[in-house]
């Protein structure tokens, strides 16, 4: 278990802005945690702090195994557009199944197990590359399917797709929770927020003005701001 | 103009009547050239990766240096090998010079610069791609250089295109090293100088011609593999 992350007055700044202010957070195993916010709150930096790909500036991010490989290991991060190899589908998840240092044996079956969880087994052998931006994205997520992490980021990752796309990967993003693993999901679309978030962590200028469950949040916001964000964008509510 | 007409006609009767000697030359040629493309891929792919996903104090510098070192005068890379496998230079008991082995030698390093050089172009735009991806994969340093190399080896066909080209058509440095002796290191381009200074125009003239069917054909063939694996792989 390399649950729970925490982050002790993590800050992050650059080019002599802040972007994320020293803020501390515990994230445990269990409810599916949704980073709400705005453009330009710092989601997305709040995500790469916490997934490793970003150095907090002052402060610091520990998961309780303290080894930082082993850490690495059980996570995985689909980002908002996928970025594949060009060679088959199949071939690009073997490719993270390898990378994680999985036995040869076990990963051409890993490997079939995720791209059948996705749908696309039947495009097991296309190139990755062809495959439409959905389907890639589903791909992203068999990459990380296969590689059985404890914990999940996603930074917005229905953002460039349209409606049915993104139902295909909630269902996805949904059978992840259903096997056990830890969902972070950033996103500023608040029904996604609803439909797969149980706790919402509310981003506002690289502050943590909120942490609610979903209900809760939606129904009463704490923070004026908070209020204003679920208003505007929802203006027919 | 009518004597560049007789030249130009002569040159392709002479192209066309090929005889076993001028087939020795051009074979001599692409097999230096083709030997210091092999090799300056094999060092300068690595070594352009290297570069581009590496992170070191000096970097930019070397990049610059590697950048104008794609402008070295071949005649300079001639002397400099020259001088390391004459007699009494530190690789002299090798006994290279003057053989088609120190001619490779010098075609490499004139072509290293180049072939490095854009591929670490290459790869550095695709890392700005790849990296957050690959980073999260777990896949850093070599293993994310050769990956890149993998991946993006359609665009750096260019890179290794642009050093034969450069290998087939110098004259300074196989000169030099090779001594343009004949039928040992006499290559296409030492014998259209020596025939040009001979005054035998023709000969010159259609070793030219050869020399950039040659060219064209390799760059015609690396066009038709690109474009039919690129359409494999999308």
């Amino acid at each position: 278990m390399i649950l729970p992350l925490n982050l002790r007055q993590a800050a992050f700044s650059a080019g002599g802005r802040e972007i994320i202010a020293a803020l501390s957070l515990e994230i445990g195993a269990g409810p599916n945690t949704v980073i709400l916010g705005a453009n330009g709150a710092g989601k997305s930096v709040l995500m790469r702090l916490m997934h490793g790909l970003l150095e907090p500036t002052a402060g610091e991010v520990a998961w309780s195994d303290g080894d930082q490989r082993r850490a690495r290991r059980q996570q995985a991060m689909v980002f908002q557009r996928p970025v594949m190899l060009r060679r088959s589908a199949r071939a690009n998840v073997l490719f993270a199944l390898q990378a994680a240092g999985v036995a040869t044996a076990e990963r051409e079956h890993r490997a079939d197990e995720a791209l059948r969880e996705v749908g696309l087994l039947h495009l097991a052998h296309r190139p990755a590359r062809v495959l439409s931006g959905g389907e890639q994205q589903r791909l992203a997520l068999a990459r990380a399917w296969a590689l059985h992490p404890e914990v999940l980021f996603l930074d917005e990752p229905t953002a460039s797709l349209d409606p049915s796309a993104t139902r295909e990967i909630e269902t996805v993003i949904k059978a992840f929770d259903a096997s056990g693993t830890k969902i972070v999901m950033a996103t500023h679309n608040l029904g996604q927020a609803r439909r797969l978030g149980d706790e919402v962590i509310y981003l506002h200028q690289g502050r943590v003005l909120e942490r609610a469950p979903v209900e809760t949040f939606f129904k009463q916001p704490a923070s004026p701001e908070a209020a204003a964000f679920i208003k505007g964008e929802l203006p027919w509510a | 103009m009518q004597g560049f007409t007789y030249d130009l006609l002569e040159s392709l009767r002479l192209v066309a009547t090929l005889d076993l000697r001028l087939w020795e030359i051009v074979g001599l040629s692409l097999a230096v050239s083709l030997s210091a493309v092999a090799a300056a891929t094999l060092l300068g792919l690595p070594l352009g990766a290297a570069l581009a996903v590496g992170g070191f104090p000096g970097r930019r510098a070397v990049i610059v240096a590697l950048n104008a070192l794609m402008g070295l005068p071949p005649v300079v890379v001639g002397l400099v090998v020259y001088l390391l496998l004459s007699r009494a230079g530190p690789l002299g008991s090798l006994g290279l010079l003057f053989t088609p082995g120190a001619m490779v030698i010098a075609q490499t390093l004139l072509i290293l610069p180049i072939v490095a050089a854009l591929c670490r172009q290459a790869v550095e735009d695709a890392w700005r791609e790849y990296e957050e991806q690959l980073r999260s994969l777990g896949v850093e340093g070599l293993p994310a250089a050769l990956t890149l190399i993998w991946d993006i080896r359609f665009s750096l066909v260019t890179a290794v295109l642009a050093g034969l080209g450069r290998a087939c058509a110098e004259v300074g440095a196989v000169m030099i090293v090779g001594g343009n002796i004949d039928g040992v290191t006499r290559v296409m381009t030492t014998t259209i100088a020596l025939e040009t200074s001979k005054g035998d125009l023709p000969l010159a003239l259609g070793l030219g011609v050869v020399l950039i069917a040659i060219v064209l054909a390799l760059n015609a063939a690396a066009d038709v593999v690109k474009v039919s694996a690129q359409r494999r792989v999308g």
